[in-house]
């Protein structure tokens, strides 16, 4: 009755069962080996100082990253402040508005965008901001990060917000309530949580940026006294310290990165489980 | 308002025709819609009758390509004349929807008065006698009374439903609009429905759409039956329902139609 | 009664729209800033060097002489290199994630893969530079050499840093992509295709072989043009593992440079108003690759599976 190639048959099959695993298992072992390196030559080096503390003076042991840690939620504030309200509301018009052909110009540009290099962006807003400002600043790397935002947090605001069924626009507009505070108030709110979602997503992401900041925002060693001078970030000093020659920035330089990747992760995975929550309800 | 209450007709509509594209939803149709009674719009799926519905509180034109001609007037009032934006003619004309859609995000209360939140009135004291006085007319006030603040999707599907009427009552429209309130809901639910419909007239014209004949005979004071976008006859509801002038109003009460 | 506040409403709707509009199209702006940018700062050097710069070899600061040929070779090779790794895993990977992974796995794993798109390209680059590159290194460049030694492309010293690590770490950066959109394009192949198959008496393989992934051949290969996208404009973990030489050597284990991680390398260094010139004219070629190969990807994943498959980023 079986065909005569049939045990070669089950053994391919067998096979690429075991061939596509052991690629799984390829592709995520650099997250597992990153984030064990990370804890093992990272973590004896966290402490109350590596908080608390600027760096100090080469040479001089101790020292922390309190500067570059502080400098990051600065530079990730003014990224939401220039890329969230453009992101949200241009996803608004896309989802709410738009006509097709208008927004499939606006969707195009935005992938474009999307795809633009790091680096790339960095050169511009050098371009743009620090000539004409005749210096690196934190205003400068804050604004090249929320540039990046927008149309990330577009896109996915436009998605989320057509994940709101019509009938929830119908019944407002129905109470004579007018569109764009039916858009606002019932609309938005309803798809809040997958908004917040996205945004956070995009900061998660611009956090990590080194570099669209290594001639805008530049790194300091101290403490920025205001917006227009140059600012320390975490990802910009890991990267000076660890090509750095020196043991001890090495050491910084791992505990700098096992927080950065922890702040990253713990996002990402926060946010997993809330949208996770968010298709039960809805389904 | 008081002045209109004394008018018994509530909505004239004169030569109505409304448009998709190029598909013609509704054809010129003309009639009456009397003040303090049920209306209830018969006929097969497509054949104009939710239309016909949403042309009354210009929801029709959500859709793009829609376009109308004729005249509907609201106790006397061209709603499509020029300067009458849509938002004002829907807060004189509620309407319910086939599917309950409460908003998720909301509490029981809040729901309610939505309608007049977003128009502008802040005053608690106001906001508190309009819930309780349209959760009552909904006949939802005794099972919700306890629980304002709780989330609207905790309700059972009749009770949610019958929040939805409690929040289009709420802004005091002075026409209700049904479409197909209770086609979602199983029987003991729908019969709580139809109940409050007969409450409500008292007090609101009632415009309803409905696949289901008994619940138009039931429940309703007079009888459109729509065919292919046109108005085939309409009447008294015992008339429709006992005496049809058409051939085609009968074979459709009756069961008959394709 | 119903002419009241209508002119209110019509105003907020109105501003509203324009407001939503006027951020909408933020994204042109951006589109043509940064070209221009990218131009106006290339002036001098397109000026001084014309068509020449994206021929030439030389990036010599003491005779203010620049061109790009190097970083361009550099680019493509070393994005080219992380294809050839990353493609066969990835696709492998999307397939066990579909059709053949046990169900209680699957969700994990694309968790894990999700993550490990979200990894900071600086913690990669720092984790390749003192963990990976040693590694390599150690104990698989001197095989590699000795096996192969009569190819030109395994000849030269190895120091560490090199083209090929470059490949590798590019390779780790643009698998997730390349996985979650590869398992989205077959998630999306009908079920009617397996089960005509499956009905043939075919095995699970089979049935992936001939049904899935025939069917679904073209979405594949537009994930894979975004992943090369992707790494085309990669910067900070090349830039840290690449060994930044301003030079195109035919082999493997050779440093070398690519346009993003020589911008990375140089910008803050640069002197003369030509060296910054010909840094934005480098920028300028990474813009124009990149974005034409986004586009080519774009509209492979909208002609296959329509406006849903969208890149994540």
């Amino acid at each position: 009755m079986t065909a005569p190639n049939h045990k070669w048959r089950q053994f391919k099959d067998v096979l690429m069962q075991i061939i596509t695993f052991i690629c799984a298992v390829l592709v995520i072992a650099p997250l597992v080996l990153v984030f064990y390196h990370l804890v093992k030559l990272g973590f004896g080096s966290l402490n109350l100082d590596f908080f608390t503390h600027v760096p100090k003076a080469l040479g001089e042991k101790g020292g922390g990253m309190a500067n570059a840690i502080v400098g990051t939620f600065i530079l990730i504030g003014e990224a939401a402040i220039v890329g969230v309200p453009i992101g949200v509301l241009g996803g608004i018009y896309l989802s709410e508005y738009g006509g097709s052909k208008m927004n499939w110009g606006i969707r195009f540009a935005a992938d474009i965008l999307n795809g633009v290099p790091s680096i790339t962006w960095g050169v511009v807003v050098y371009g743009l901001m620090v000539i004409p400002m005749h210096g690196s600043s934190a205003l400068a790397g804050g604004v090249v990060l929320g540039m990046m935002m927008i149309p990330l947090v577009m896109r996915t605001s436009e998605e989320v917000l057509q994940l709101v069924p019509p009938g929830y626009r119908e019944a407002s507009l129905a109470l004579g309530i007018s569109k764009w505070r039916t858009i606002l108030q019932i609309v938005v709110r309803t798809a809040l949580k997958g908004i917040i979602t996205g945004v956070l997503l995009a900061l998660a992401r611009v956090a990590g940026e080194t570099a669209p900041l290594l001639f805008t925002a530049f790194g300091n060693l101290g403490w920025a006294h205001s917006l227009k001078e140059p600012i320390a970030a975490m990802p910009l000093l890991i990267y000076n310290y660890a090509t750095s020659p020196y043991e001890d920035w090495h050491r910084q330089a791992w505990a700098g990165a096992l927080v950065l990747l922890l702040l990253v992760l713990f996002v990402n995975i926060v946010v997993r489980v809330m949208t996770r929550d968010r298709f039960k309800n809805k389904i | 308002m008081a002045e209109f209450q004394n008018h018994s007709v509530a909505l004239t509509v004169k030569n109505l025709s409304v448009y998709f594209g190029k598909n013609h939803a509704v054809k010129n149709v003309s009639l009456d819609i009397t003040a303090r009674a049920v209306t209830a719009i018969i006929g097969p799926s497509g054949c104009g009758k939710s239309t016909f519905l949403r042309s009354i509180n210009r929801m029709h034109e959500l859709n793009p390509d829609a376009r109308m001609e004729g005249e509907i007037k609201l106790f006397g009032k061209d709603i499509y004349s020029r300067g009458i934006e849509p938002v004002v003619v829907r807060r004189r004309v509620g309407m319910v929807f086939q599917k309950s859609n409460p908003f998720p995000t909301m509490t029981i209360a809040e729901n309610v008065t939505v309608g007049l939140r977003l128009n502008g009135v802040r005053d608690k004291k106001i906001l508190a006698e309009r819930t309780e006085k349209s959760l009552q007319m909904s006949a939802l006030w005794d099972e919700v009374k306890d629980r304002l603040n709780a989330p609207a999707v905790s309700l059972s599907g009749g009770q949610q439903q019958r929040l939805c009427i409690a929040r289009a009552l709420a802004v005091q429209p002075e026409i209700l609009l049904m479409d197909e309130p209770a086609s979602a809901l199983d029987p003991l639910a729908t019969a709580k429905i139809e109940e409050l419909i007969l409450q409500l007239k008292e007090n609101y014209t009632i415009v309803i759409v409905t696949h289901n004949m008994q619940q138009a005979a039931r429940a309703s004071d007079f009888t459109a039956f729509f065919y292919m976008g046109e108005l085939v006859e309409f009447g008294p509801t015992t008339k429709i329902f006992t005496n049809p002038a058409q051939k085609r109003t009968e074979d459709y009460v009756t069961g008959r139609f394709g | 009664m119903m002419e009241q506040k209508t002119a209110g409403i019509q105003f907020g709707d109105r501003i509203f729209k324009w407001l939503t509009l006027l951020m909408a199209i933020t994204v042109f702006v951006l589109v043509g800033l940064i070209g221009y940018e990218l131009f106006v700062g290339s002036k001098p050097a397109i000026h001084k060097f014309g068509w020449h710069f994206l021929i030439s070899s030389d990036w010599d600061p003491t005779n203010d002489v620049y061109g790009a040929l190097p970083f361009i070779l550099g680019t493509l090779v070393s994005s080219f290199i992380g294809l050839i790794i990353a493609v066969p895993i990835s696709v492998a990977t999307a397939v066990y994630l579909t059709e053949l992974a046990p169900l209680w796995l699957r969700q994990p794993l694309v968790m894990f893969i999700e993550l490990l798109a979200a990894i900071p390209s600086v913690i990669l680059g720092f984790w390749g530079l003192f963990v990976m590159v040693p590694w390599l290194h150690k104990y698989l460049f001197p095989p590699l050499r000795s096996t192969f030694e009569f190819l030109p492309v395994f000849k030269g010293t190895d120091y560490g840093p090199c083209m090929l690590a470059a490949g590798i770490i590019l390779a780790i950066m643009i698998v997730p992509i390349i996985t979650s959109i590869s398992r989205e394009i077959l998630r999306s192949v009908p079920p009617i295709q397996r089960e005509a198959a499956y009905a043939l008496g075919a095995t699970r393989w089979e049935v992936t072989r001939i049904a899935v992934l025939s069917y679904a051949k073209k979405g594949i290969f537009g994930a894979v043009i975004l992943g090369l996208g992707r790494a085309l404009g990669e910067t900070m973990a090349v830039t840290m593992v690449i060994g930044n030489a301003p030079q195109f050597v035919p082999s493997l284990f050779q440093p070398g440079s690519t346009l993003a991680s020589w911008i990375a390398n140089q910008f803050t260094e640069a002197i003369g108003d030509l060296f910054y010139s010909s840094l934005f004219e480098l920028g300028l070629v990474l813009l124009g690759v990149t974005v034409l190969v986004n586009i080519l990807a774009q509209l492979m994943l909208k002609t296959f599976a329509g406006p849903s498959v969208k890149p994540q980023h």
